[in-house]
């Protein structure tokens, strides 16, 4: 049943701090986030700033504790995750959220063959999807009488089956969407014999094997080289459009946001500080973070214009704070922004920041 | 005549160099035959300009940090010459006390080149004990100096590494490095860990040691903006070898490989109205070092590739002043 409310994910008020035995680390301030259906949103800020913790929030991959939800929800499909219980939320977990990594060789598992690995997304899926069959995979029947246990890997059992080879198919196509040059042979490797970009691209068919709504990419081109990269961040960028996914990339580089991301939010110390539309983003920076960020990033040579820095460094977060987390840093800094915290408010049309510069 | 101007404007000239690594057979029993080689640095010959700073550009695998521990002969070369200052340290016996008193690296991870158990101050003094004796009070002097050169205060210099954040260690590294008060200083990917923020009080930080203490700046990395920024000569490396190098200004604004015309194509620029980033295409991933494709090492993956690319390795050749391109076809691509 299709809703008005084209958000696919809301989240509101959200508070998650790590708890030791003497300190209390707020790593997300009140975070509030609307990500609508068929966007690309990136998150962009500095390491520390929470990006990630906002990532594995949404999935549900917080270590709980020492992380806490302390207040706030999060709303996918008018469902609030913070609200499930373990079980339940595992079946939003790969088929209706997936995660990519920044590292692929750890997040592979390395006795496992790469079709296998993909193969056992696909059965996830067809398993969950339940009643409905799409007739092109009827094979997929046979599946379904495979009583697989959720944990652990249904692996050994789908290849004592014999449905490794019917899934074959299926697989060969997933890692032919992400354009994986010889399928026929990567699909027998294990993923120690693969490059680097080529992980990648098995974790992405991975991921987009079982259709999700929603692809959170935490630092996915992050270990990968510039060519690599591009090639990456393509094929994500052309596969949202052919498999209806919106894209959250969280990303410590300003530049590879810009290149594909429709919007675009920064963060700063557990705050999100600007929230903008990204040709706003780059046109008209409005937080001095953003601005001061933008100005970090080298171009042209040093006998054109040398690099204004941030001065200082991010505050400690363990530390509790009462006004704006960047006034030790910020080159406008008033009176009022150590007394009180700015909060996000819509300055213009689809550009939110968070600072007095701008009014309240 | 030539030679001798040329040593004089030069700190470092390698003809030649080459850095192999043997494989050895493991389980194969075919492998036992002739030996194999992972050609990690083949036949590269730069010209480091004195009181200048050089780039080294590369994907990961080309070689360009095994051509750095080459050049510091940490891990000796295989072949080639290296001439160091006027003086050949590849050959004959080498005093390496006078060598890393001119020559020092700053190394591409700060957490894991700093004990973890020493002092700032004594990780920064460790070096110049063992290359300059033991006058305490000099060292002490030297240490303090350098330390507040990179920023840093004699209340850090008391603290262990855990207790500092990663620019910090960045800093303790290169004020280590600086401390002998060394002529040429190699530094392997300086700002990759770092954040952006950070990464451009360093790069500042590097031009004012620079201009502050008179020194030479080899710079491996894989950025394309921090390369330019720094830079006044680019090399450009691909496989092990050479593609292209020149004044970096030229050879950014102008590239004339294929290699270096991609590598820039695809180096993301903070600016959404120029996605050159989905825009640009690129076939196949980086050769292996080991069995490299038959003349030019990018043939396999070359827009311009004709016939002669595989039979044919390219010479390095002079396209514009100073700017030298390894292409058969490097007229037709520019």
């Amino acid at each position: 049943m299709e809703t008005n409310n084209d958000n696919l994910l809301t989240i509101s008020d959200l508070t998650i701090a790590y708890h030791s035995k003497n300190a209390r680390l707020l790593a997300l301030d009140k975070t509030t986030v609307e990500i609508k259906k068929n966007s690309f949103v990136a998150i962009v800020g500095e390491s520390g700033c929470g990006k990630s913790t906002l990532a594995l929030a949404i999935i549900g991959l917080l270590a709980i504790p020492p992380a806490k939800v302390e207040t706030g929800s999060i709303e996918y499909k008018s469902v609030n995750l913070t609200a499930l219980r373990e079980n339940d939320r595992r079946q939003y977990r790969g088929t209706e959220i997936a995660m990519i990594f920044q590292e692929p060789l750890t997040s592979l598992n390395p006795v496992y063959k790469v079709g296998d690995q993909i193969a056992e997304a696909i059965v996830v899926r067809e398993q969950r999807k339940g009643g409905e069959i799409d007739p092109e995979t009827q094979v997929m029947q046979k599946v379904y009488k495979v009583n697989a246990p959720e944990i652990p890997s249904r692996i050994p059992r789908i290849r004592r089956s014999g449905l490794a080879r019917l899934l074959r198919e299926e697989t060969l196509d997933a890692l032919k969407r992400v354009r994986i040059a010889d399928p026929e042979q990567v699909i027998d490797r294990y993923p120690f014999e693969l490059s680097g970009g080529m992980r990648q691209r098995v974790m992405i068919a991975m991921a987009l094997a079982q259709k999700p709504a929603l692809l959170i990419a935490d630092e996915p081109t992050t270990a990968l080289d510039v060519t690599t990269q591009a090639q990456v961040l393509k094929l994500m960028k052309v596969l949202m459009d052919e498999v209806n996914t919106s894209i959250l990339l969280i990303s410590h580089d300003l530049a590879v946001a810009s290149q594909v991301a429709d919007r675009v939010i920064v963060m700063y110390a557990g705050d999100i500080v600007e929230d903008a539309g990204v040709y706003d983003m780059f046109s008209e920076p409005m937080h001095p973070y953003s601005k001061g960020l933008l100005s970090c990033i080298p171009s042209g040579s040093k006998d054109k214009a040398r690099l204004k820095p941030i001065p200082g460094s991010v505050p400690n977060l363990a530390e509790e704070q009462i006004g704006c987390k960047y006034v030790s840093r910020c080159p406008s800094a008033m009176n009022i922004c150590s007394g009180k915290k700015p909060r996000l408010i819509e300055v213009k049309p689809n550009h939110k920041v968070a600072c007095f510069l701008y009014g309240e | 005549m030539e030679n001798s101007q040329d040593l004089d404007s030069n700190i470092l000239v390698t003809n030649g160099l080459k850095k192999y690594y043997p494989i050895r057979g493991g389980f194969n029993p075919f492998s036992r035959g002739g030996k194999r080689f992972v050609k990690a640095v083949d036949d590269v010959s730069i010209k480091v300009p004195r009181g200048r700073t050089m780039a080294i550009l590369g994907e990961s695998g080309c070689g360009k940090t095994t051509l750095a521990r080459a050049l510091t002969l940490l891990s000796p070369p295989t072949a080639g010459e290296i001439i160091f200052d006027g003086q050949n340290i590849t050959k004959g016996k080498v005093d390496y006390k006078k060598l890393y008193r001119e020559m020092q690296m700053v190394f591409q991870d700060p957490d894991s080149s700093l004990d973890p158990r020493l002092k700032i101050r004594d990780s920064v003094a460790e070096p110049c004990k063992g290359l300059l004796g033991r006058d305490e009070a000099q060292i002490n002097s030297l240490v303090l100096s350098s330390l507040a050169a990179v920023g840093l205060s004699s209340e850090q210099a008391d603290r262990i590494p855990s207790h500092l954040s990663g620019g910090q260690k960045q800093r303790v590294a290169i004020a280590r490095a600086i401390a002998p008060q060394p002529k040429l200083v190699i530094l392997d990917e300086p700002t990759s860990a770092l954040d952006a923020s950070v990464q451009a009080q360093i790069l500042n930080l590097l031009l004012d040691l620079q201009k502050n203490f008179n020194l030479t700046y080899i710079i491996i990395t894989h950025n394309i903006s921090v390369a330019e920024y720094l830079s006044d000569m680019l090399v450009v490396m691909y496989a092990g070898s050479v593609v292209e190098y020149g004044p970096s200004g030229s050879v950014i604004s102008k590239p004339r490989h294929p290699y270096t015309i991609t590598l820039i194509a695809f180096a993301p620029v903070p600016n959404p109205w120029k996605r050159n980033l989905l825009n640009t295409e690129i076939k196949g991933e980086v050769p292996s070092s080991i069995n490299p494709p038959s003349g030019c090492k990018f043939h396999p993956r070359c827009p311009y590739a004709e016939k002669i690319c595989s039979e044919q390795i390219p010479e390095l050749r002079e396209i514009s002043p100073g700017q030298f391109v390894s292409c058969h076809f490097a007229e037709k691509t520019g």
